[in-house]
């Protein structure tokens, strides 16, 4: 009987994450493709210029600064925090399994998907990235 | 050439891209990176940070699919995750002290090696196979559905496989892909899981491990928004069409195909580095 209460919430768990997956991949496409099609408009005849890379990294270090210039938008911030919405994403995920897990008392693998977060957390440092 | 112009070609290209890499079970990423490079001159540091979020894409829009049907190995995926986010992060911190043209000679080589990973003929081993007292504590043994009904399987040398998996990370963060062929190797070939949950749990890694490394690459601005727009959306497109014609179409013809493009970017890309091209 336990086995089949915790293969039931299992499966709940797998519909969940998809659930999620699924948001996050049309939610991020839907904000990429609008501010694409802005940026489009406004840049679309200016010369694309990608041989040389030039160091923007200063511009999105801060996300806070990003959604109110979105939300003037500037098509190139909009499709900025659609990207963000995007790589979010499997980070949700984790975040939903964590839960999922403690639901089903399964505190082990509440633990490495709190220590997987941690990590992904740590690489967010800003000073880690130099 | 205009943005728009070069918007749309990049569109065009990337569905191309994410169609291919579905119908053959690549991943498009692979090829994304020296069809920027050696197509549309991009600087590859552009183009890494752009592939590796079309992964983000490809892979999570897969996994729904697969994790419904229960095929993927959630806790083994989770468990691994560990190895593949550490090395993802440590990786994208390489990548920024590594010069370029290294960059594109270690992501030629990995090129060959995916290519002549997917043309290996698969044999499945007996299972439900040896027991591992280390997946028993970690409960990684697990089942999935088949034609055939439901299979159990055990999971073998899970140390093993978790340092695999580490440095499947690293070259993720390095040169910016899924590493799709390093994961199933590290779980077919080392911890003997059954093909069809390696693929998909793999895929399902994917996403977490590129996500670890486009943090770095987004605060060094390796993300270019106007440059990832097309891409993404193409090989979302791709992709999506691609695992829609999978069921009709033979396949083995389009992977030679497919194959020899791989090859023949991967030389160029080696030739390219080791010139200083790139």
């Amino acid at each position: 009987m336990k086995n089949l209460f915790s293969k039931l919430t299992d499966s709940s768990i797998q519909s969940l994450i998809g659930y999620i997956l699924r948001i996050g991949v049309l939610l991020s496409s839907g904000i990429v493709l609008f501010g694409g099609l802005i940026y489009l408009s406004r840049h679309g005849y200016s010369l694309a210029d990608y041989k040389v890379f030039h160091d923007e990294s200063a511009r999105y270090a801060d996300i806070s600064k990003l959604v109110p210039a979105a939300l003037s938008f500037h098509g190139r911030d909009i499709m900025q925090l659609g990207l963000i919405v995007l790589i979010a994403t499997p980070i949700a995920r984790v975040l939903f399994s964590a839960l999922g897990f403690l639901l089903e008392k399964d505190y082990l693998y509440v633990g490495i998907c709190l220590l997987v977060l941690a990590i992904i957390g740590f690489s967010m440092l800003n000073y880690i990235a130099g | 050439m205009s943005i728009l112009i070069f918007s749309l070609l990049l569109l065009a290209g990337s569905m191309l891209a994410g169609f291919l890499g579905s119908l053959t079970g690549l991943g498009g990423g692979v090829i994304l990176t020296p069809l920027l490079t050696l197509v549309f001159h991009v600087d590859i540091r552009y183009a890494i940070g752009c592939s590796l979020i079309a992964s983000i894409a490809t892979s999570s829009g897969a996994a729904v699919a697969y994790v419904r049907e229960g095929i993927t190995n959630m806790r083994l995926g989770m468990f691994l995750e560990i190895a593949t986010t550490c090395g993802a992060v440590a990786g994208a911190i390489l990548a920024i002290y590594t010069p370029t043209h290294l960059v594109a000679i270690i992501f030629g080589f990995i090129l060959v090696f995916s290519s002549i990973m997917s043309m290996r003929r698969h044999v499945e081993p007996a299972y439900p196979g040896h027991e591992s007292k280390l997946a028993i504590a970690l409960k990684l043994n697990s089942q999935y559905p088949t034609k055939e009904g439901i299979i159990s399987y055990n999971v073998s040398n899970v140390a093993g496989g978790f340092v695999m998996m580490g440095f499947a990370g690293v070259l993720s963060g390095l040169l910016g892909i899924g590493s799709g062929a390093l994961k199933v190797l590290a779980m077919d070939l080392i911890m003997k899981i059954p093909f069809k949950v390696s693929t998909t749990t793999s895929n399902f890694m994917i996403g977490v491990t590129a996500s670890a490394s486009a943090v770095v690459y987004f605060q060094r601005g390796y993300i270019d928004a106007g440059l990832s727009m097309p891409v993404v959306l193409g090989v979302l497109a791709g992709a999506f069409i691609g695992s829609h014609v999978l069921i009709r179409t033979g396949g083995k013809w389009i992977k030679l195909v497919f194959n020899f493009i791989i090859l023949f970017m991967a030389i160029e890309m080696i030739y390219n580095g080791l010139k200083g091209n790139i």
